[in-house]
Order: C-alpha cells, then sequence, then structure tokens
C-alpha cells in the first residue's frame, strides 16, 4: 500500500461530536472497533465515505472523522453507488440497520450486492426498530412483542446473509458487536475483498430487544451457540470442541455430531462453496449453533471497475460539442 | 364523384404557404420511420417545419385495431412553422382504423390517401365501421386518393424474392415515395438511410428502394383524379447558417453535455426507463465520449439517490423520469435541498394521474415541481418552450444547480421530447462559461461556509485532504454544519433555503415579451410546450389589428421580478395550460391578476384555432 501515507491512530477517527446512542447499546462498541481498524487499513482518510440511511445505526457516519453522508431511510446503498460511481478512487462504506437495510431499504441491498459495487455494508441487526421506538423488524422473531405487535409479531424473520447470498453476494460474513477482535478481522477482509462486502453484525438493543443474542454473547453459552468458521477448518464447537458439524449427503443437510468418532467426517469450512455457505448460514438455535466468520467468498466482475472499462474505451477521443452539434445531416441556408 | 370534384375543385394546396400531413397507421406499420423521413427530406428542401410523432402506448397493440394507430404528423412550409399544425391537409390512412381515429381533424376539402388493400371486411369490423367509407358517402367532402397499395407494393417488390408478408411490409415506404412525388422531395437521403438500416440485408434494403421508387412513379405516372399533381410548397425565409433537425431529447441531452464541459464538472446520469422519458437515458448512454456516465437504476428512487451520491463526490448528479417517477424521487430531492448539494431533475410530463396516458402529453405536473415535497423546500424550476430551447434549458440548469447548491427541476412534456423542429446550430465557442470551482481550502475548514453573494455552501468533494465533513438530512447548523435541533437555528435555515432560491430572480433575465406589444389589452401567457401554438395565435390576432401579446415564462421559479409589473400592462391577460389551472393560481396568488384561464387535458396538444378562438372571445368581452 502507500507508503507516503501518514502514521494515523483511531482517535484521527474520531469527531467532536457527542455520541447519541442509549447507553450499554452495542453500536458503542462497533463505532470503537471500526474506529480502531482505519488506521490499519493503510489507506488515505479523505477517500473513507461513510454513508448511512436513517435509525439508530445509521448516526454512525457523525462519529467518523471521514466523509460521512446521512440520508434517507433505506437509500444509502444507491447513494453509496452514486458516490461510488462518480469517484471510484473512494473507499465507500453503507452503515445500515435491519430495518432500513431489509425493510424500507431491501430492495436497493439487493441490487447493491448483486452488482458487486466494490464497496463494504455493515448491517448492524439488533432485530428491532430502535430510533421509533422498538416496534418489530423483518429480522425479528415470530413471536416478537412489540408496541405493534402487542400479541406477538406474526411475520417470519428473513436471514440477512441468506438474502445476501441469494443476491449473488461475493462475500457474506457475520460476526458480533462484542467481540471487537473477530469483528476486526472481518471488517479488515471485508476491505480488501473487491466487490460489496456484505458483513451481518449482530448487534445488542439493550433498551428494546436487550439480550436477543445472549445465547451467542454470553461466554459461559456462546460455546454451545456459536461456531466461529474458518476457511479450511473442521467445523467444531462446544465446551471443550466436542462437537462437530457433518453433512448428511443423503438430505443434504447438517447435523451436530460428537467429534469424537467422527473426525474424518466433520464438515470443513469452504468459503468458496455456495451450497455449503447457504447450510451455514441457515444454522440457527436451539438446535444449531450460530456461525461467525467469512460464511461465503468468490471474485466475481466488478460494477465499477466495468463501467470505468465502458468508460475510457469511449474516451480514447474527447467527445467535442461542436462536432456533435454539427454531426449528422445538416444544410446550409444563405 | 365526378359532382363531388366538382365542388370541391382543385385541393388548392398551392395557395397554402404551411401543409400539415399526417402519417397513420398501425403500430407496426412503420409510421415514424416514414415520418422522419420524409421530415429530413423536408428540412433538405428548405421549408420550415415542426413534426409531432403521436403513438400509442401498445408496443404492438392487435393488428386493425383502433387503440393500436400510430401516427407522426408534420406541418411544413414558407412561413414560420411552431406546431404540428391544427386541421390535416393530407391525411395517409394504413388501414381503416387510422381513417377512423383521424377523419375528424382533416380539413375540410382536405386530400385522404388511403390503403384500400387493407380495407377489408376484418380491418372495417376492428375500426368498427358498418360499412365501407370509402364508398359509403363517409368521406364526401373530402378528396379520396384510393390505392390498393397492397397490390402495388407487392408487384414492386417481386424481384427481390421476399417472402409475402416482408414485402407488405415496404408499403409505408412505397407510401412515402408517392407523398414525396406530390410535394416534390429529393429521395436521395431516404436511399442512403434505407442502405443503412438495412445493411445487414441488402436485399430488403433494395427492395425497399424499389417501393419508394415505384411509389414516386405511381404519382408520376398513375391517372390521379382532378387536382392531385405536384405542389410546390415555397421555401421558408429564414436566418442563414448551417440547420439540423433536432428533437427536444436529443436537444436536452447535448445541453447536458454542453452544460458539463461550459460548468468543467463530470456528470452521473442515473435514471429508471419510463415512457416517455427513457429516450433521454438512450441519447446520453451513447455519448459517453463526454463527460457523461449513466447508471439505469433499480427504481426512481435509487435513480435520483445515486445522482445525488454522484454529487455528495463532486460531480452533478442528474435524473429524470415522468410524473409517476418524479413522485417517488421526491424524498430524494428534499434530501438534495436540505443537503444543499447540486441536482437536475427532469420531468418529462405525460397525462396523469397515476399511470394515466403515459404516451401523451400534458403540463399537470407544474404543482408537483413547485410544491411537491415534504417541508418547506422550494427549488427552482424552469421549463423549456420549444425542441430546440431544451438545450439551452438544460445547460440553464445545470448553471442554476451548482452555482446555487440546489437541485433544479427542468419541466419538459411527451410533446417536447418527441417533436422535431431545425435547429440553427449555435455557436458553441460563443458560450459563456461557469467553471464549477471545488473547495479545497483546509484552513478553517466547515461545510457550512458560503459565497457571500449566493449563499451557497461550499463544494468539498471527498477525496480532498482536509475537506472530511459529514452531511445529512437532518438539520444543520447555520454556523458549523453540525446537527442542530437548535429552534432559533430552524428558523434562519428555513429562511436561508427561502432566500436562496428566491435570489435566483436577481441572476436570470428579465421576462421579454415573446411577440407583440409590452402593452395592450391583452397578454397570452403560456409556459413550457405550448409556445409554439400560443405564437401562431397570438401572430394572426396580432395581423387582424388586436392589440394582443404573447408571454412564454421559461422561470417558473422564482419567476422574473418584472413579470408582475408586464402582466399588470394589460388590461386582461389569458393564461392556456395544458391541466386545469396550475400555473394560473401561481400567477393569482403572486400578481393578484385577473387572469383566465383556457384549458385542455385531452392529451393532445392545444390547437392554434383553440387558442385563436379563446383570445377573441377575451378580447369581444374587453370592447364590450
Amino acid at each position: 500500500m502507500d507508503q507516503s501515507l501518514p502514521t494515523l491512530t483511531f482517535k484521527d477517527f474520531a469527531t467532536d461530536q457527542e455520541v447519541r446512542w442509549c447507553p450499554g447499546c452495542g453500536d458503542f462498541a462497533i463505532l470503537k472497533t471500526i474506529q480502531k481498524v482505519m488506521p490499519n487499513l493503510n489507506r488515505p482518510k479523505e477517500n473513507q465515505v461513510f454513508v448511512s440511511g436513517i435509525g439508530c445505526a445509521s448516526r454512525f457516519p457523525y462519529y467518523m472523522n471521514t466523509f460521512g453522508f446521512h440520508t434517507i431511510h433505506g437509500r444509502a446503498p444507491a447513494i453509496a453507488t452514486g458516490v461510488k460511481l462518480a469517484n471510484p478512487e473512494l473507499d465507500v462504506w453503507v452503515i445500515t440497520g435491519d430495518g432500513d437495510g431489509f425493510s424500507i431499504g431491501g430492495n436497493h441491498m439487493m441490487h447493491m450486492i448483486r452488482r458487486n459495487v466494490d464497496l463494504q455494508i455493515l448491517l448492524f441487526n439488533n432485530e428491532i426498530y430502535g430510533l421509533t421506538k422498538g416496534q418489530y423488524s423483518p429480522t425479528s422473531q415470530t413471536g416478537t412483542l412489540s408496541p405493534s405487535s402487542p400479541a406477538g409479531s406474526i411475520d417470519s424473520p428473513l436471514s440477512p446473509c441468506l438474502v445476501s447470498l441469494g443476491s449473488g453476494g461475493t462475500f457474506i460474513a457475520r460476526s458480533i458487536d462484542t467481540e471487537s477482535k473477530h469483528l476486526s478481522q472481518i471488517i479488515e477482509r471485508g476491505s480488501k475483498h473487491c466487490g460489496s462486502s456484505f458483513i451481518e453484525i449482530l448487534q445488542n438493543c439493550p433498551i428494546y430487544n436487550d439480550g436477543i443474542f445472549e445465547q451467542v454473547k454470553n461466554k459461559k453459552l456462546a460455546a454451545d451457540f456459536r461456531v466461529e468458521v474458518n476457511h479450511g477448518d473442521p467445523i467444531i464447537f462446544g465446551k471443550d470442541n466436542k462437537k462437530g458439524i457433518k453433512l448428511n449427503r443423503e438430505s443434504l443437510s447438517l447435523e451436530v455430531v460428537p467429534v469424537a468418532g467422527n473426525e474424518d467426517q466433520l464438515l470443513k469450512h469452504d468459503e468458496r462453496n455456495k451450497v455449503q455457505a447457504q447450510l451455514l448460514a441457515s444454522m440457527k438455535g436451539p438446535d444449531f449453533p450460530i456461525a461467525v466468520g467469512v460464511l461465503y467468498k468468490e471474485e466475481r466482475n466488478l460494477f465499477i471497475e466495468d463501467n470505468q472499462k465502458q468508460l475510457r474505451k469511449h474516451r480514447s477521443e474527447k467527445g467535442s460539442v461542436k462536432k456533435l452539434l454539427e454531426s449528422g445531416d445538416t444544410w446550409q441556408v444563405k | 364523384m365526378q359532382s363531388e370534384e366538382e365542388k370541391i375543385g382543385d385541393l388548392g394546396l398551392e395557395e397554402k404557404e404551411a401543409i400539415v400531413v399526417r402519417f397513420a397507421g398501425d403500430s407496426g406499420d412503420g409510421m415514424q420511420l416514414t415520418g422522419n423521413n420524409f421530415t429530413q427530406a423536408t428540412a433538405l428542401y428548405g421549408n420550415d417545419l415542426s413534426t409531432f410523432p403521436d403513438f400509442p402506448a401498445e408496443i404492438r397493440a392487435p393488428v386493425g385495431a383502433t387503440f393500436g394507430v400510430s401516427a407522426f404528423q408534420i406541418h411544413f412550409g414558407a412561413e414560420d412553422i411552431s406546431t404540428a399544425g391544427d386541421d390535416i391537409d393530407v391525411l395517409v390512412a394504413m388501414n381503416p382504423a387510422a381513417l377512423v381515429t383521424n377523419l375528424e381533424n382533416v380539413a375540410e376539402g382536405g386530400l385522404v390517401i388511403v390503403d384500400r388493400g387493407a380495407f377489408t371486411a376484418k380491418n372495417l369490423n376492428k375500426a368498427q365501421y358498418d360499412s365501407n367509407p370509402l364508398e359509403d358517402g363517409t368521406l364526401e367532402g373530402y378528396r379520396l386518393l384510393s390505392i390498393d397499395i397492397h397490390k402495388q407494393v407487392l408487384a414492386a417488390v417481386e424481384p427481390f424474392g421476399l417472402s409475402h408478408k416482408d414485402g407488405l411490409r415496404c408499403k409505408n415506404i412505397w407510401t412515402l415515395g408517392l407523398i414525396m412525388w406530390l410535394f416534390d422531395r429529393d429521395r436521395s437521403v431516404t436511399i442512403k438511410n434505407l442502405k443503412s438500416k438495412f445493411a445487414n440485408d441488402p436485399t430488403v434494403a433494395e427492395a425497399n428502394i424499389a417501393a419508394l421508387n415505384a411509389g414516386h412513379a405511381y404519382g408520376e405516372t398513375a391517372e390521379l383524379p382532378v387536382g392531385i399533381h405536384v405542389y410546390k410548397i415555397p421555401k421558408a425565409k429564414v436566418i442563414s447558417g448551417t440547420y439540423r433537425n433536432i428533437s427536444g431529447m436529443q436537444a436536452l441531452a447535448w445541453g447536458f453535455l454542453a452544460g458539463s464541459e461550459l460548468a468543467n464538472i463530470d456528470l452521473l446520469f442515473a435514471s429508471y426507463p419510463i415512457t416517455p422519458a427513457s429516450s433521454l437515458l438512450h441519447e446520453l448512454a451513447n455519448r459517453k465520449e463526454f463527460r457523461v456516465n449513466t447508471f439505469q437504476a433499480e427504481d426512481e428512487i435509487a435513480a435520483v439517490c445515486a445522482a445525488i451520491g454522484a454529487s455528495f463526490a463532486g460531480s452533478l448528479g442528474i435524473t429524470s423520469s415522468a410524473g409517476p417517477g418524479i413522485a417517488l424521487k421526491a424524498e430524494g430531492i428534499s434530501l438534495a435541498a436540505a443537503s444543499e448539494l447540486p441536482l437536475v431533475i427532469v420531468n418529462t410530463q405525460r397525462g396523469g394521474p397515476s399511470t394515466g396516458l403515459p404516451t401523451k402529453t400534458e403540463q399537470s405536473d407544474f404543482n408537483m415541481a413547485l410544491f411537491g415535497r415534504h417541508g418547506d423546500t422550494p427549488i427552482p424550476v424552469i421549463a423549456a418552450a420549444t425542441s430546440a430551447d431544451c438545450f439551452d434549458v438544460a445547460i440553464e440548469a445545470v448553471r442554476l444547480a451548482t452555482k446555487y447548491m440546489t437541485p433544479v427541476m427542468l419541466l419538459s412534456d411527451g410533446y417536447l421530447a418527441n417533436s422535431s423542429e431545425p435547429w440553427k446550430i449555435p455557436d458553441f465557442d460563443s458560450f459563456a462559461s461557469f467553471k464549477v470551482k471545488h473547495y479545497d481550502d483546509p484552513k478553517d475548514f466547515k461545510p457550512s461556509i458560503r459565497d457571500e453573494e449566493t449563499k451557497a455552501r461550499v463544494w468539498a468533494k471527498p477525496g480532498t485532504p482536509g475537506m472530511e465533513h459529514r452531511i445529512g438530512g437532518i438539520e444543520r447548523s447555520f454556523d458549523t454544519g453540525d446537527i442542530s435541533y437548535d429552534p432559533e437555528n430552524h428558523q434562519k435555515m428555513t429562511d436561508l433555503r427561502k432566500y436562496k432560491v428566491e435570489n435566483i430572480s436577481s441572476d436570470i433575465p428579465l421576462q421579454e415579451i415573446s411577440y407583440g406589444n409590452d402593452s395592450g389589452k391583452l397578454a397570452v401567457v403560456g409556459w413550457g410546450s405550448t409556445y409554439g401554438v400560443i405564437h401562431q395565435a397570438v401572430k394572426r390576432a396580432v395581423k387582424e389589428g388586436l392589440q394582443v401579446s404573447h408571454i412564454q415564462v421559461r422561470y417558473l421559479a422564482p419567476m422574473p421580478s418584472n413579470l408582475g409589473q408586464l402582466l399588470s400592462s394589460f388590461d386582461a391577460v389569458l393564461v392556456p395550460e395544458m391541466n386545469t389551472g396550475q400555473f394560473i393560481r401561481m400567477l393569482r396568488s403572486e400578481f393578484l391578476v385577473e387572469a383566465e384561464g383556457l384549458n385542455k387535458v385531452s392529451g393532445q396538444p392545444f390547437k392554434i384555432n383553440e387558442i385563436l378562438a379563446s383570445i377573441y372571445k377575451k378580447y369581444k368581452g374587453l370592447e364590450g
């Protein structure tokens, strides 16, 4: 990378704005992690652009001392695509929440992912609407009690990672707000990936959905309810790593099996395997642990790069307005 | 028949300074192609002209259906032509449906040319004719030229071995040949066009050329009814220079390219396909050698948002749609206004509400353009008056958006977009540039620094060291640009947004009189594509000694500072609009003038006689 860049610390990425999230919000941890990870990316600070929509998560750009655009509900993907089309040199980050990204902005999310625009998408998924005071979201579990669903929500939730996979995502990962080290690694990998890097961050809302990820986050419970997948490694979890994931080749489904006696048959994580990524992304409690890590990665043609290629091709000879006006059939009047 | 001819006598076309020809047929009959070729030949002949393609919403309606009739109208002649014409002098009807839908607009004694071969029982039935109009007296009062074009064209293309179906496809070109004979047009450009269109299939090209020549030869050799012979319409007296034909959409696209050169800025044109606006996307997508990038977004909202993103990044974002799509963009436009970013929004208006009449023209989005946003969100709104005017208006939109850091709405409509007219090619070197300067001074930088005069916020683009800043839709502090919920600050910022737009009135030309004196009895005030028709009506009225003037307003928001005073110089004000009276409400409330509306929402442009009748009526009231 560029060796001439000044050495930066996380403080260079903090603004003077008072951070206005509720005490205990998972967003604080994510902010801190991203501010810390930015210097490691070794990219010019003035090239960093954070674009967000509306919601608690979308306040994020105000707290990053980079370029930032807090836009309108659900539309950050479209605005970010415009930013990148106008200047491909920029590092564009889309900050969104489960309501912003997968309810009102679901359409744009899908298209940003399928186009493989070169940018990072950070989804702060707390499975609830926070800023509008606690209504159920498209990722809320069925039965969620909320002001708009006093008898329990009857919607089935969607899985952001599965939607991304179905949309043709080329980098799909999942991490956790308070797992700073893991989240940093995922973000670094995502930022290096060429394409639309989709990162779902499970984030606790202490006010309206407190403890929804307790099993995944609680150090005591997490061993049984969370599995970290790493490319090439067998997928094992549980206290003392005694449980593993095996592929049932008959039913094309996953099974939790004891590691002992199944050592040869344990599923090894292959982040290039789309079918496997779908199975891993689908895993959830109580029968399965939730998978975190890079679930899927592929190299595919880049939207922005292809756009630039076309522009370069057409611009080998610069257009002249004067010539354009005189092109085609003209006639003289004397 | 003989007595009829005696009654009508000669067609009398040679006495006319201008002629209206309308080609009408099935949407698959190639009427637009026919019309475009005739237009080219007419321009080269030296007539002034104006055209209006009028096609159905259905891409391929059932053959012979009245709702599938596609038409192309051209008005050409020696005088200055600024409309596609009122009554039709020559109607070409390729089938009964084309006849039944257009006959009422043919002038008394006008020439009706029909393809008798298409007047089958089945087609008559589809056009809901109980009996054959060629035989039952329906066409009494018109001059009829009934030819079995089916038979003629098949004979003409026989040597080329085309299938029956492919052979018949040349019948529009055969007819074009006949009309070219009637008006003494040169066929060479059409021959060149056919060779290029069918470059991959030389046999089809040759067959079409043979059909064109056969149609022409038919005129020369067939025994035609009395009065049908070659008509030589005098050439127009126009200012010397190099001319070309240009459609509204082409002029708009080229105007944006010109604007980007003058502003020295890249464009991102982001749009979602919609009738009748899509051709702007097509034209610009083909012009990447200029400083334009195009993006077909997933929807209207994404299109406006991508354009805003590009503006944030330092390019100029432009988006375009028709009424329903503009409605979807409203929230994005407000974001651009709140975050003070440049943006151009083109609205090619069509008949509404909802899907309305997608392929027909209307001016009913005036209110939406001025007021269709939440909050107090004023933006400049400008309207193009003619196809050629689209070029200048596009440049002006780029200038205003970049100079004032504001969204600008540009109003066009279905008529302007599709119609074309000869255009004296301007000298682009003589255009004044308005180069954009992105802010790059890191000393005490804040995004709220403003230009003293315009109050426009600085435009600092990502990628520039020291310019890091955050903007957004939440109200920002006037002083720092940071989020502010302070009551007094919101008042100040709301006042600022209002001032910024109102102040533009000092940076635009004073309103001029388009035709007539700057005071008098009656001012006919229009905006947008009604220019041509009002011009003709007022010109005729003035010729008859009436004290009538024409005012066409380009700047709808803010309006020119002298407009109110100008209106008060007339005893009465007449406002023709293709809506139920939107601009007139603005004129009344802003200037407290007693204005009267003339409103039409049939999906068709006004006719000169409709405006003229209204002028007479209003004028009579003034004298009485």
